[in-house]
């Protein structure tokens, strides 16, 4: 069983009497562990898509099953806490709680979650330990740069262990350095065993992830995506994924 | 989520805006000040005026008024007998309910003068010992009029201390405190012997005001020597019992009625009859009791009514309550003009936050956690404007203090600053409650895509 279940997923927006469909009829399934990227031209979908992955809306058409959820059934509340547990977000403009500290953003989920204030620290000091930002916990996040922030996004996203992780051009406001490093970081956590995906319009980044799905006007584009066409993984191909033996530098 | 975070949550908001959220605090804080403020003034007069009833003689006193006969007895009028000695000897024989009856015959516009000084009792007039009882004086002096000086009329008197203030002079300017028991004056005329002197008379805000000009030397105001009017200090139920001068009744009739008048008959006649009940429970009947004794006297010719302290007290309560209404209606007003502003920041702050809103939602907040969160900002803001207000409201009477210190003292009570900061939390609930709505209803979505 996939850990994801699209079946004829449609989402439908009315502008004024015109019908748009974001999402058309997307049938999808994204197995435990993968390491997939969402690519495609920019409006094609992808962040529709991924919100709809991630509980974060629901299809006006079709069926979607999380980890045996069916979530097109559940309450927003309900939505809320599978969001909570089981999904982890990364976003294009970090989305950090400017008022609250590097540790207390990364506490955050598990607040949410109702996990006690000892436990909260100890989880997220763990989780900061992961992205290598041990040093800068009581940091606003607007006195970090860039990739440090996006590194802090990583480990709130990371803090209540999730089945997965979505991001949404994580690197998309990062110099090419600096994405190098956070792209190296969502290798670590698929290779660790979680299930990542990209959602990105560059070819380059999508590069790197064995699976890559592409959408086209909301539709999925078989012949990009091997799997759903039938085909056998598509050999490696150059530049993606080689493992990582380093510790990525935190030279961001 | 735990509500410690939230509120911590709600002060940041707070303190990163501190201008912004002063100014939104300030109609709270304006609206607590002035509830707890004006509470504390009502209670100083409160205070002021149960001292002044004291002053004036107790709750048990009640007295005996006249009055215009009643329309059906009109044809009497002429017959109506007034309050004498004839009403005294029946009361206090008849009426086992009264435990003390007072008689007093009062000159009006009396003048004392000593040499070259001279002043006008507020009172001065003939009565019996039973006065000291009546009107709660405590002779600190001396002694006051006995059996045989009422017997032989004889011409002494008992003056207060504001008396001897103007005819021997004060303490603070002779610079000891004359006792003039045995020195003689004369009131209207004639020749009276001093015999005793009572205690000076004192609200508690002249006690205070007196007690600090002691702790800091009594500053030399320079220019001439002016006049203050009368009744400034403490009030006029002091001034006039410090400025009292009583005489024996009878050397009342007989130095100053017996005289008579155009027809050469002197006029027996009370101008007042004071009574005091034996218990304050039983006043309604012991009233009636004396009412019962006196149409006897007076041939059945309602000619005089009962003045209680109860209703003076009545009539002190309803101002008070008069007081409070309006000073509650005028801090309402500005509380929930405070809550408007809340309700309109609140608003603000979330159109600010909607990416942050959106974020929270993504990574798991529900709808309740993010309405609390608001809910608890708007009565965390509305709280410290109450606290802040409750701090206003302290220096708010020390002025008013500074301005007028031989006023009542306005007393804070923790009654009223409970009422403002349960009010103050209600209002920031209500102004909380549309924005706490439209925050939790927002569509993550939106949120996150909103710019
Ligand atoms: N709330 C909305 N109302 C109308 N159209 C929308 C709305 N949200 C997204 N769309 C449309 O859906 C399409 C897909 O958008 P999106 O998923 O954001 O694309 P991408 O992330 O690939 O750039 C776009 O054409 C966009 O205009
Ligand atoms: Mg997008």
């Amino acid at each position: 069983m996939a850990l994801l279940e699209l079946r004829n997923v449609s989402k439908i927006y009315h502008l004024g009497g015109e019908e748009i469909r974001a999402l058309d009829d997307v049938t999808l399934d994204i197995g435990i562990g993968e390491f997939c990227s969402i690519i495609g031209p920019s409006g094609s979908g992808k962040s529709t898509l991924m919100h709809i992955l991630g509980c974060l809306d629901s299809p006006s058409k079709g069926t979607i099953k999380l980890d045996g959820t069916e979530i097109q059934k559940a309450s927003t509340r309900e939505l809320a806490g599978i969001r909570n547990r089981k999904i982890g977000f990364v976003f294009q403009f970090f989305n950090l709680l400017p008022k609250l500290n590097v540790v207390q953003n990364v506490e955050l989920p598990m607040i949410y979650s109702g996990i006690g204030g000892r436990e909260r620290r100890v989880r997220a000091l763990k989780a900061l330990e992961q992205v290598e930002l041990s040093n800068r916990l009581k940091n606003r996040p607007s006195q970090l740069s860039g990739g440090q922030q996006q590194r802090v996004a990583i480990a709130r996203a990371l803090v209540n262990d999730p089945k997965i992780i979505f991001a949404d051009e994580p690197t998309g406001n990062l110099d090419t350095h600096t994405g190098e490093i956070i792209l190296a970081l969502f290798r670590r956590l698929s290779q660790e065993g979680r299930t990542v995906i990209l959602v990105t319009h560059n070819p380059e980044i999508a590069a790197v992830t064995p699976r890559r799905i592409e959408i086209r006007n909301g539709k999925i584009a078989d012949k990009v995506d091997a799997k759903l066409a039938g085909l056998d993984r598509l050999p490696k191909a150059a530049g993606s994924a080689e493992p990582v033996t380093a510790p990525v530098v935190p030279s961001a | 989520m735990n509500l410690l975070n939230t509120i911590i949550i709600g002060l940041k908001e707070i303190w990163t805006h501190k201008f912004r959220s002063l100014l939104t605090m300030l109609g709270i804080i304006l609206g607590v000040a002035s509830l707890v403020g004006m509470a504390a003034i009502i209670k100083g007069m409160e205070n002021g005026m149960k001292e002044t009833m004291v002053a004036m003689g107790g709750v048990d006193k009640v007295l005996l008024r006249i009055q215009d006969v009643p329309d059906w007895q009109d044809h009497l009028a002429d017959q109506a007998p007034g309050r004498t000695m004839l009403d005294v000897e029946a009361l206090r024989r008849s009426a086992p309910l009264i435990r003390l009856v007072s008689p007093a015959m009062e000159i009006e516009d009396a003048t004392a003068t000593r040499g070259e000084k001279r002043t006008r009792p507020a009172v001065l007039m003939g009565a019996w010992p039973a006065v000291l009882d009546m009107n709660l004086h405590t002779l600190a002096h001396g002694r006051f009029f006995n059996a045989i000086d009422e017997e032989e009329a004889r011409s002494v008197c008992v003056i207060g201390t504001g008396i001897r203030d103007e005819l021997f002079g004060k303490p603070e300017e002779v610079g000891h405190e004359i006792i003039p028991i045995g020195e003689e004056i004369l009131i209207n005329g004639q020749p009276f012997t001093i015999i005793g002197m009572f205690m000076q008379y004192m609200s508690e805000a002249e006690i205070k005001e007196k007690a600090r000009i002691a702790k800091e030397g009594n500053k030399q105001k320079s220019g001439p020597k002016r006049q203050t009017g009368w009744g400034r200090k403490g009030g006029w139920a002091f001034w006039s019992k410090n400025n009292t001068i009583y005489i024996p009744l009878n050397t009342a009739w007989v130095k100053f009625r017996a005289v008579g008048d155009l027809n050469g008959v002197p006029d027996p006649r009370l101008t007042d009859i004071d009574i005091k009940v034996a218990s304050l429970d039983m006043l309604e009947p012991a009233i009636q009791q004396a009412r019962n004794v006196l149409l006897i006297t007076h041939r059945g010719i309602e000619d005089f009514t009962f003045q209680t302290q109860e209703n003076q007290l009545e009539n002190i309560n309803k101002q008070i309550q008069n007081a409070r209404l309006s000073g509650g209606i005028i801090a309402a007003i500005s509380l929930l003009v405070g809550g408007i502003g809340i309700m309109n920041i609140m608003l603000a702050s979330i159109n600010e936050r909607i990416r942050e809103i959106g974020t929270c939602k993504a990574i798991g907040a529900t709808g309740f956690d993010i309405f609390t969160q608001i809910l608890v900002e708007s009565v965390v803001v509305s709280l410290v404007g109450a606290v802040l207000g409750v701090g206003a409201s302290y220096g708010f009477v020390q002025v008013l203090q500074a301005l007028t210190p031989s006023a009542n003292t306005p007393i804070i009570t923790p009654a009223a600053m409970l009422v403002g900061v349960a009010f103050s939390a209600f209002v920031g609930i209500l102004a909380g409650l549309i924005p706490a709505f439209k925050a939790a209803s927002l569509d993550p979505i939106q949120a996150l895509r909103y710019e």
